[in-house]
C-alpha cells in the first residue's frame, strides 16, 4: 500500500485550529525555521482512511490466538481502556498542586496496595514505563544497597543463560560484571554452577520465576538463601508472574526487589510495542532507594524518567485488579497455568516437548528432531501458522533449546480455542513429514511473503525520501 | 570448502597471513558459511592494540552477533573500510575480504597450516 | 469477577486431560514453604458496572482546570478528535511488538512513517521507533555518545530537572560522570561551557526551549561544542519545530525530545513519547527498535524490524541499551497528529503558542511587581516575579485556572495555542485582583 507521503496533495488541509486572536510574534532570523518539514498534507478523511487501511493490517488479541511465549498476550478489556480516557485522569496535569491530584495518587495507592500484595513486596515504583526499564530501575535498587554500605567489591550480577537478553542488557547498564551461568538439562538453575559463581564480588542475582522454559525451579528457596548467604541481593524479573498470582510470592521466594509488567500480567494492552509499564517493588530495606522525579517530589533520589511513569496505563491495571479482585487474581493464573498445560498435552504426539513435565504459563516445543528428519523448521512452521490465521509462538528463545517454539495460550482462551490451535499443530506436523516445500515459502496468504531482512539490514532505508523531481 | 594452503588459521577460524612484519587478518570459508549473511562488521580504529585471543570487533548477521578474535598481539595498522559498507563481500571473497592489518607484532597464538585447519573444520562439523 | 471464558466443566475436563486433579496439582513444583496458602488479603472483585464506578469516584476526586497556564514538561494542547480515535483502534491497541513482520505491516509502516515525520521535524536521517519519553531519551543518547575516550557527559543546568536527573540516573548505572553546566540570566553560561568542554567530554546536552521557556544560542553552542570534538545532542519540544530551526540546522548530532505535545494528554505524565534521531553516521548507535524499508520475496516493498543485531536480545550484556518495547502507539498517536495537522498547521500552532505565551507576559507585567526574570527570547514559557504567589494561584485555581509553576526564580508561565485570549484576559484579571487587596 500507499505510504502516507504519498497520498499527500499540495496545499490540502484539515481546519483544526481557530485564527489566532492576540497579535502575531515573530522570531530573530538566527531561531527561525525558513524550510517547512515535508509533512503530509491532507484532509481529515485521508487521515482516517489511511490509519484504517493500516489497522486492517494488524494483527491484534481480538484478531484471534497470539500464543506468543513469554509475552502475555492475554485479552485487553475494553473498561480499562474507558477509565484511562476518562478526564478526570487525562486532563491532570502533573505538577498541579495536590489537592487537585487526590485521586491520581489514589490509583497510585490502590495499584501499589494490590501489587504489593501479589508480589510480596512492601513498597513500589511506577515510575519505569516498561518491563526493561523496571530492571534498569531493580538493578540500580541492589546497586544503591551496596554502594550505601559502601560495598564497592561487588561488581557482579550473575544472570542463567535462559534469561531474556534485557536481564544481561540491564546488568551492563548499571555497571556490573555480568556472570552467565549455565542452565542444569532440566532447564532450571544449576546449583553447582551458581555455588561456584557466588563470592564476595557478588552484587546480585537476576531471576524469573517460572524460568524462560516454562518451568518453575523446585530449589528458589535454595537458590535465594545461597545469594543471600553470599552478601548479594535477589531480584525478581517479573516476567513470568502470570503463572503463578495469588499461589506463591516472589516476596516468599527470597527475592528483595522484582519488577512487573503491568502490560503483561495486568491486561494493558501493548499497543504494538508500548506503552507499557514496569512497576518495581521492593522490600523495606530498599525502599528508601526508590525513584521519584525531581519536579514532583524533590531532589535526593534516583530517577529513570520524567514525572510519575506511564501513569494511565496503571489506570488500567488498577481497573483490572479491581475487576478480579481476591479470587479472580489467582483465577486467572491458575487457568493460564491449565491451558498451558491442557494445549502442550494436545500438541504432545506430534512436536517433542523440549521438557515432558508439568509446565507453568508457557512451554517450549523443541523441532531440532523434526528439522533433521523433514528439513522444515521451527521458523517454517511459525510461518505455516500466519495461514491458519494464527499469530505465531516466540521462536528461537530460549537460546538454550535449538529450534524452539514457546508457547504462552494465557487465561483468556477458551477450551474450543485451544483445541483448534493444538489441530493446527498436528496438521502441519503431518505437512511437514509430507509434504514440506511449501512450508519452507509459508506464509501464502498473509499480507506479504518473508521479507529480505538481510538486504534490509545491508542497505538501510530506515525513512521515506522525496522521490527526486 | 576454500582453505588456500598458503594461509595460517586459528582456531577460531580467522586467517592470518604475514606481509612482511605485518599480519593480515579475516575469517575463513567456513566460519563465512556457518555466520551466514552478514550484515554488518564493527571493526576497531587504526593505532588501537588487539591481544591475542580477544575481541577485535564483531560481524553482524540478521539475527546474531558474533566475535572475531585477534590471532595475534599487536597495534592495528590499518582497517578494509570498504568492508562498512559492503560486509556481503565476506561472504562472497573471505579471503580477499582481509579486516584488518597489525603491525609491532608481539605473539601470536599457535596457528595451523591449511592441513590441520582441514581436519580441524571436520571435527567440528 | 474473572476474563476466563472456560467453563466450570470445560475445566473440569481440561485438568483430567492433563492428569491433575485440581489447581494445586499444577504447581507441585513450588516447594511447600513457599506457598502463599492463603487468599490474598484484598477485596473481592466487582463487575464492570461497579468497577466503572469506583474508578469514576477515584477521577472525581481530581480537579480539573479548564484553562491551563503551566507547561514545565507537560503541555496541554489541543488533540484533534481524529487523533484520539486512531489509536484507540482494536487492532492497533491490542498489537504485540511487530515481530512477525508477515501479519504487522500495519504497525511497521505507521513506525517507518513516524521516524520520517521525525526525521522531518528535526532535520536528521534516521530516527528510531521511540523511547519511553523525552528524559530518558537525553539519557539514551548521552549514553550512545560515550566511546572509550570520551567518557564525561555534560547537561545544561537550564534542562527540566526531571531531564538532568534522569541522565544522571543513568550515568550513575554505567559509572560515568555527568557535570553540569550553570546558567547565566536563565540560559547556558557559554563560557563557563568553554571552560568545561575537554578531550574527556562526549557530549553536551541543551534543550531548546529550555526548561524556562528561553531559546538558546544552540548555534554557537553547537560550534564550541564541535570544536572540542564532542557530540551536541539537543533537545527539542516538537511543536515550537514548527517555526524554530531544526536540531540539524543548529548543528546537533543527536536530537532528542519529548513527543508528549504531538496529541498526548498530559495524562499525569504518561504514557509520553521520547523521540530520537541522529545523523547517517550514527546510525547503528541509535538504541532502540528501527523499522527499515525492504522487499518481500515476490519483490512487492515491505516493512520489517531492522537492524536487530544491536539490540539486546541479540547483543545481551555488549547492547548499548537494554531497551525493548518503544512507546509504538504513542508514535502512531504523533504519526496522526502530524499527518492531521500538516506542515501548515505545526507551523500556525507553534505560531499560536509563541502568541498567546507572549501576549500573557505582556499583559501580567502591565501588573506591578510582576517583571519578566530572564531577558532572552522565549517561545511559549516565561518566568515572572510574582508576589504573594501562593494567594495569586490559588486564586486563579479558584476560576479554573492552573497557574504558572513555582520554580526557584518565580513562576514559570505557559500558554499554548489552545487557550484563548478571553481566558488569558481572565488569568490577567485574577492576578490584577489579588495584587490590588
Amino acid at each position: 500500500m500507499k505510504l502516507i507521503f504519498e497520498k499527500s496533495v499540495a496545499g490540502r488541509h484539515s481546519d483544526i485550529l481557530p485564527k489566532c486572536d492576540v497579535e502575531p510574534v515573530e522570531l530573530s532570523a538566527r531561531f527561525a525555521r525558513t524550510d517547512a518539514p515535508a509533512l503530509p498534507e491532507m484532509a481529515e478523511v485521508d487521515v482516517a482512511r489511511h490509519y484504517t487501511e493500516l489497522n486492517d493490517r494488524v494483527h491484534g488479541v481480538n484478531c484471534g490466538f497470539y500464543p506468543l511465549g513469554s509475552c502475555t498476550m492475554k485479552y485487553n478489556p475494553r473498561i480499562d481502556e474507558d477509565m484511562a480516557a476518562l478526564p478526570g485522569f487525562a486532563g491532570v496535569h502533573p505538577l498541579a498542586p495536590d489537592y487537585a491530584t487526590e485521586g491520581c495518587r489514589e490509583v497510585l495507592e490502590t495499584a501499589k496496595k494490590y501489587l504489593c500484595e501479589v508480589s510480596g513486596m512492601d513498597d513500589m515504583t511506577f515510575q519505569p514505563a516498561a518491563g526493561a526499564h523496571g530492571e534498569f530501575t531493580g538493578v540500580l535498587l541492589i546497586k544503591q544497597y551496596h554502594d550505601a554500605r559502601g560495598d564497592k567489591k561487588r561488581t557482579k550480577i550473575i544472570v542463567p543463560d535462559s534469561a531474556h537478553g534485557t536481564n544481561p542488557a540491564t546488568a551492563a547498564m548499571c555497571g556490573f560484571e555480568v556472570v552467565n551461568i549455565d542452565s542444569a538439562p532440566d532447564g532450571c538453575v544449576d546449583l553447582e554452577a551458581l555455588k561456584n559463581a557466588l563470592g564476595e564480588d557478588t552484587a546480585g542475582l537476576m531471576l524469573t520465576n517460572p524460568n524462560t522454559v516454562g518451568i518453575f525451579d523446585p530449589n528458589i528457596l535454595e537458590i535465594t538463601r545461597l545469594v543471600h548467604e553470599a552478601g548479594g541481593l535477589c531480584y525478581y524479573d517479573g516476567a513470568n508472574l502470570n503463572a503463578i498470582m495469588g499461589v506463591v510470592r516472589p516476596g516468599d521466594m527470597g527475592f528483595d526487589c522484582v519488577h512487573m509488567n503491568l502490560h503483561k500480567t495486568f491486561a494493558t494492552p501493548h499497543g504494538g510495542g508500548g506503552p507499557g509499564a514496569g512497576a518495581v517493588g521492593c522490600k523495606d530495606f530498599l525502599k528508601e532507594f526508590l525513584p521519584r522525579s525531581v519536579v514532583m517530589d524533590g531532589e535526593g533520589r534516583i530517577q529513570v524518567r520524567s514525572f510519575a511513569g506511564n501513569f494511565l496505563v496503571t489506570v488500567r491495571a488498577v481497573t483490572y485488579l479491581l475487576t478480579l479482585g481476591r479470587e479472580g487474581i489467582p483465577e486467572a493464573s491458575q487457568n493460564a497455568v491449565l491451558n498451558a498445560n491442557y494445549l502442550m498435552r494436545a500438541i504432545q504426539g506430534s512436536f517433542d516437548l523440549a521438557f515432558d513435565r508439568t509446565c507453568m504459563h508457557e512451554f517450549v516445543l523443541d523441532l531440532s528432531e523434526y528439522k533433521k528428519e523433514t528439513g522444515v523448521s521451527a521458523l517454517d512452521v511459525a510461518k505455516s501458522l500466519i495461514d491458519y490465521g494464527m499469530h505465531p509462538p516466540t521462536m528461537y528463545f530460549p537460546l538454550i533449546v535449538h529450534e524452539a517454539l514457546m508457547l504462552e495460550p494465557t487465561e483468556t482462551e477458551s477450551k474450543e480455542t485451544l483445541d483448534e490451535a493444538a489441530a493446527i499443530f498436528r496438521k502441519l506436523y503431518e505437512l511437514g513429514k509430507t509434504d514440506p516445500e511449501p512450508m519452507h515459502a509459508a506464509p501464502h496468504h498473509a499480507q506479504i511473503g518473508r521479507p529480505d531482512e538481510v538486504g534490509a539490514a545491508r542497505h538501510p532505508v530506515l525513512r521515506w525520501q522525496k522521490p527526486e523531481e | 570448502m576454500n582453505i588456500p594452503a598458503e594461509l595460517k588459521y586459528s582456531t577460531d577460524h580467522e586467517w592470518v597471513r604475514m606481509d612482511g612484519d605485518v599480519a593480515v587478518i579475516g575469517v575463513s570459508d567456513f566460519a563465512q558459511d556457518a555466520l551466514g549473511d552478514l550484515v554488518f562488521i564493527n571493526l576497531p580504529e587504526v593505532g588501537d592494540a588487539v591481544t591475542a585471543g580477544d575481541a577485535f570487533g564483531d560481524v553482524e548477521s540478521v539475527k546474531a552477533v558474533s566475535d572475531l578474535l585477534s590471532p595475534v598481539t599487536g597495534t592495528v595498522c590499518e582497517i578494509n573500510e570498504e568492508l562498512l559498507d559492503a560486509p556481503e563481500k565476506i561472504n562472497e571473497d573471505p579471503y580477499g575480504a582481509w579486516m584488518i592489518k597489525v603491525e609491532n607484532i608481539e605473539a601470536t597464538e599457535d596457528l595451523m597450516d591449511a592441513a590441520a585447519y582441514e581436519e580441524h573444520c571436520a571435527a567440528e562439523e | 469477577m474473572s476474563y476466563v471464558p472456560s467453563t466450570g466443566d470445560q475445566r473440569k475436563e481440561m485438568l483430567a486431560a492433563v492428569g491433575a486433579a485440581d489447581y494445586a496439582d499444577l504447581y507441585k513444583d513450588v516447594p511447600a514453604e513457599a506457598l502463599l496458602n492463603r487468599p490474598l488479603d484484598l477485596p473481592e472483585g466487582m463487575s464492570e458496572l461497579e468497577v466503572g464506578k469506583a474508578m469514576s469516584a477515584m477521577a472525581a476526586k481530581n480537579v480539573l482546570f479548564p484553562t491551563v497556564l503551566r507547561g514545565a514538561g507537560a503541555y496541554d494542547h489541543y488533540i484533534p478528535a481524529v487523533v484520539k480515535s486512531i489509536p484507540n483502534k482494536e487492532e492497533f491497541l491490542t498489537a504485540y511488538t511487530p515481530y512477525q513482520a508477515e501479519m504487522s505491516q500495519g504497525v511497521l509502516q505507521s513506525i517507518f512513517e513516524y521516524q520520517t515525520m521525525i526525521c522531518e521535524i528535526t532535520g536528521m536521517d534516521v530516527s528510531n521507533a521511540s523511547v519511553y519519553d523525552g528524559a530518558s531519551a537525553a539519557a539514551e543518547a548521552a549514553a550512545m555518545c560515550r566511546d572509550r575516550k570520551r567518557r564525561v557527559t555534560l547537561i545544561s543546568a537550564s534542562s527540566h530537572p526531571d531531564t538532568i536527573n534522569t541522565v544522571r540516573t543513568y550515568c550513575y548505572g554505567t559509572g560515568d560522570e555527568l557535570r553540569v553546566v550553570p546558567v547565566k540570566d536563565g540560559r547556558t553560561d557559554l563560557e563557563a561551557l568553554k571552560e568545561m568542554l575537554g578531550a574527556d567530554i562526549a557530549s553536551f546536552y541543551v534543550q531548546q526551549p529550555n526548561f524556562y521557556g528561553q531559546l538558546e544560542e544552540v548555534e554557537e553552542i553547537a560550534g564550541l561544542v564541535h570544536e572540542a570534538g564532542a557530540m551536541f545532542v539537543m533537545g527539542a519540544n516538537p511543536i515550537s519545530l514548527g517555526i524554530l530551526k531544526s536540531p540539524r540546522e543548529c548543528g546537533a548530532d543527536v536530537a532528542v525530545g519529548e513527543g508528549q505535545p504531538l496529541g498526548m494528554p498530559i495524562g499525569y505524565g504518561g504514557p509520553y513519547l521520547g523521540f530520537m534521531a541522529t545523523t547517517a553516521k550514527n546510525m547503528r548507535k541509535l538504541p532502540g527498535r528501527i523499522v527499515g524499508e525492504t522487499v518481500d520475496d515476490k519483490g512487492e516493498r515491505c516493512y520489517v524490524l531492522s537492524l536487530q543485531a544491536r539490540e539486546q536480545h541479540i547483543r545481551r550484556e555488549k547492547a548499548s541499551s537494554n531497551i525493548c518495547s518503544n512507546e509504538a502507539l504513542c508514535a502512531l498517536t504523533a504519526g496522526v497528529y502530524l499527518a492531521t495537522m500538516g506542515p501548515e498547521g505545526l507551523k500556525e500552532a507553534a505560531s499560536q503558542c509563541m502568541a498567546k505565551a507572549h501576549y500573557l507576559a505582556k499583559e501580567l507585567t502591565k501588573i506591578e511587581g510582576v517583571d519578566l526574570v530572564f531577558t532572552g527570547e522565549y517561545f511559549h514559557e516565561f518566568v515572572t516575579t510574582l508576589p504573594k504567589q501562593d494567594e495569586v494561584l490559588k486564586a486563579l485555581e479558584d476560576a479554573g485556572i492552573l497557574g504558572g509553576f513555582p520554580v526557584k526564580e518565580g513562576v514559570l508561565w505557559c500558554a499554548t495555542e489552545k487557550v484563548s485570549k478571553c481566558e488569558l484576559d481572565r488569568a490577567v484579571s485574577v492576578v490584577k485582583e489579588v495584587l490590588a487587596k
